[in-house]
């Protein structure tokens, strides 16, 4: 493929002498074949190769144009050779080429900028529709665990250990003081720390359980249930430690500047595990790998967009919350954030997602 | 040449199918490192050009990192799979292209969709593995449970590939794709365009005992650049065929020519065959036909 242009020409002039020759080659017929069409095959490679080293950018209008022509042709000239010439040599090359020109013909037509915001405007509100019930499923298994964990932790602290590990409590026990708790909710930590809390916040346990939902989503959607559920409990809990202390409002403003978003990142992803698992149980007809693979599209979906909203999440946690310590203004925060997620996924992409397309 | 185990057929739109080789697991697994490395190394240079021109702490330098990693890992393998046509820059040095398992054009969203699978697949594998933390540092027990557990759920997401026939990632089978080796071939100059000579006459009958794939293997013998080795080679496989096809006057033989002689024929004899809807996949296809003939008359 790397042979300069000057190469072609001249060996295209060789052929055109051997044609004129009579002899052998012009009673073998793969050969006869070869003569006629290989001027296209090396004028194909020589666009194909400046297209692959360049980018389409780098050639004229002219070859442009040339170019879909000259694909066809050598398709053509390979499935002809496949029945005519047993030379293993110029069936590999063929083969080759019109793989590289299938690449460069067929490949993707658009930017990562353009990806992204398709993604955003359409498929990800249209994805979360799509999964309505699954969400609304994990939705209840998070709201049954913080009901839960709230009730069972306020009747008996002696439970907090179990639903909230000591890593995540980190002193927010029943046994802290109503000054220590206040601290967690109103500390107002220096500049340099919001961006680290900002950092760590992104391997952090919330957005794990998410990953988490999603990722154990295959195996019956049992695991799901359980991460739900005991990620529930963990927010109970500590609702009931604060409640007990009679900072109620405080710790459920604190938890909603981020919260709404970062939960409702949480049950997608949990919908999503949950819409797998319904791939697993009820395949239909298919195989379980096959309506696995139909079903996977739209929970990737949901799940690269909880990752997005998890990042909003981040930026509210590490930015938001440390310079807002007003109780009412971070509670206005996360409520309208709530209603601005549920207004996206309600009404974004309407129109487009009717296009078949696009659909599942 | 590839095991035929790794060869796969795509049916493109104009209705040609063109084998396809899929990639081995070391080659994938190398792009990754690669892209991983070029990741890494980007990330190190931005963040300490901002440690030399601003005054940061080293906790927040790493902060940073986080930031800047997490931000840049996936959209780095999509922005080179939507832009250099299904490759990366580690894909680029082995060779291998992401391609539409049916055929049909490589889709943005299927870029999307195999690219952000990275997350579960290596991300957050990795960063479990850094996030167990020691257990005098308030490491509950749950807690490191729940993170072994996902650990080996996660890895089974990772090994996938080894696992299934077409080598899948969780990402390929999401976005319908494969991974596959393409190498451009040259074409080189056909061995028969010499008018025969005629001096070895072959009869029909000396041209029956083979087929295909010995035509074929003599075709890569005879392109082979003429070492010593391959005289070698081409003396024993001369004896080898003049003993098959009984050639009775060996003293007028010449080596190179007599190979060379005998493959513009035997190409000649099995392409017509072929062309006769007679296609003859090797020797023992070719002798069962003949066996056939024989017993017709």
């Amino acid at each position: 493929m790397d042979r300069p242009v000057g190469r072609g020409r001249r060996r295209r002039r060789r052929t055109e002498d051997a044609k004129r020759r009579p002899g052998y080659g012009a009673l073998l017929k793969s050969y006869q074949f070869r003569l006629e069409r290989e001027g296209k095959w090396r004028e194909l490679d020589a666009l194909i190769a400046r297209a692959e080293r360049h980018g389409l950018g780098s050639l004229n209008a002219d070859e442009l144009a040339r170019a879909p022509a000259l694909y066809r042709a050598c398709m053509s000239s390979l499935s002809v050779a496949r029945s005519i010439s047993l030379d293993a040599n110029l069936l590999a090359y063929l083969e080759s080429l019109c793989l590289r020109a299938y690449f460069v013909v067929y490949g993707v037509r658009a930017g990562l900028g353009q990806v992204l915001a398709r993604f955003l405007r359409r498929d990800f509100p249209a994805a979360v529709r799509r999964t309505r019930w699954s969400n609304a499923l994990a939705t209840f298994l998070l709201l049954v665990g913080v009901a839960t964990g709230w009730a069972v932790t306020a009747k008996e602290p002696a439970w907090f250990e179990a639903f909230v590990s000591s890593a995540m409590a980190q002193g927010r026990t029943p046994d802290a003081t109503r000054e220590d708790l206040a601290e967690t909710i109103f500390d107002k930590p220096k500049a340099a720390d919001q961006l680290t809390a900002f950092a760590t916040f992104l391997f952090t346990h919330n957005a794990r359980v998410g990953m988490l939902c999603f990722a154990l989503g295959a195996a019956f959607g049992v695991p799901v249930v359980l991460l739900l559920l005991y990620n529930g409990l963990a927010i109970g809990a500590l609702c009931a430690v604060f409640a007990g202390q009679d900072l109620t409002t405080e710790f459920l403003a604190w938890l909603a500047i981020h919260g709404t978003t970062e939960l409702a990142a949480i049950v997608l992803c949990g919908g999503a595990g949950f819409h797998l698992a319904g791939a697993m149980i009820n395949p239909g007809r298919r195989t379980r790998l096959a309506a696995l693979r139909d079903r996977g599209r739209t929970a990737t979906t949901l799940v690269i967009g909880a990752v997005f909203m998890l990042f909003v999440a981040a930026l509210l946690e590490g930015l938001g919350r440390q310079l807002i310590t007003d109780t009412t203004a971070r509670m206005a925060i996360g409520c309208t954030m709530l209603v601005l997620w549920l207004a996206y996924f309600a009404f974004s992409g309407r129109t487009v997602a009717m296009d078949p397309r696009h659909g599942e | 040449m590839a095991s035929d185990a790794a060869r796969r057929s795509v049916l493109t739109p104009e209705g040609v199918p063109i084998e396809v080789e899929l990639a081995n697991h070391g080659a994938r697994a190398g792009a990754v490192l690669i892209d991983l490395l070029i990741i890494f190394i980007a990330l190190l240079a931005a963040v300490l050009l901002v440690v030399l021109l601003t005054p940061v702490t080293r906790h927040l330098a790493l902060a940073l990192f986080a930031i800047f990693f997490f931000l840049l890992r996936c959209p780095f393998f999509m922005a080179f799979e939507l832009r250099w046509r299904g490759q990366t820059p580690g894909k680029r040095v082995f060779k291998l292209r992401v391609v539409d398992r049916r055929g049909g054009a490589l889709s943005p969203r299927a870029v999307a969709a195999r690219n952000v699978t990275r997350e579960i697949e290596v991300f957050m594998p990795g960063t479990l593995v850094m996030m167990i933390p020691p257990s005098d540092l308030g490491g509950s027990g749950m807690d490191n449970m729940m993170t072994l557990a996902a650990l080996i759920w996660l890895g089974i997401f990772t090994f996938l590939p080894l696992f299934n026939r077409d080598r899948l990632r969780i990402g390929d089978m999401i976005g319908g794709t494969w991974v596959v080796r393409a190498e451009p071939v040259v074409l080189l100059k056909d061995l028969s365009t010499k008018p025969p000579s005629r001096r070895y006459p072959f009869t029909p009958a000396q041209l029956d005992v083979y087929g295909i794939a010995e035509l074929q293997v003599l075709e890569r013998l005879l392109r082979q650049p003429a070492t010593r080795g391959t005289l070698d080679t081409k003396k024993e496989v001369l004896n080898r065929i003049l003993d098959k096809i009984d050639w009775n006057d060996r003293d007028t033989v010449e080596d190179e020519a007599f190979l060379d002689e005998y493959y513009a024929a035997l190409r000649e004899h099995l392409e017509r065959r072929a062309l006769l809807g007679d296609r003859r996949a090797d020797k023992h296809e070719a002798a069962a036909q003949r066996r056939d003939r024989t017993s017709l008359e």
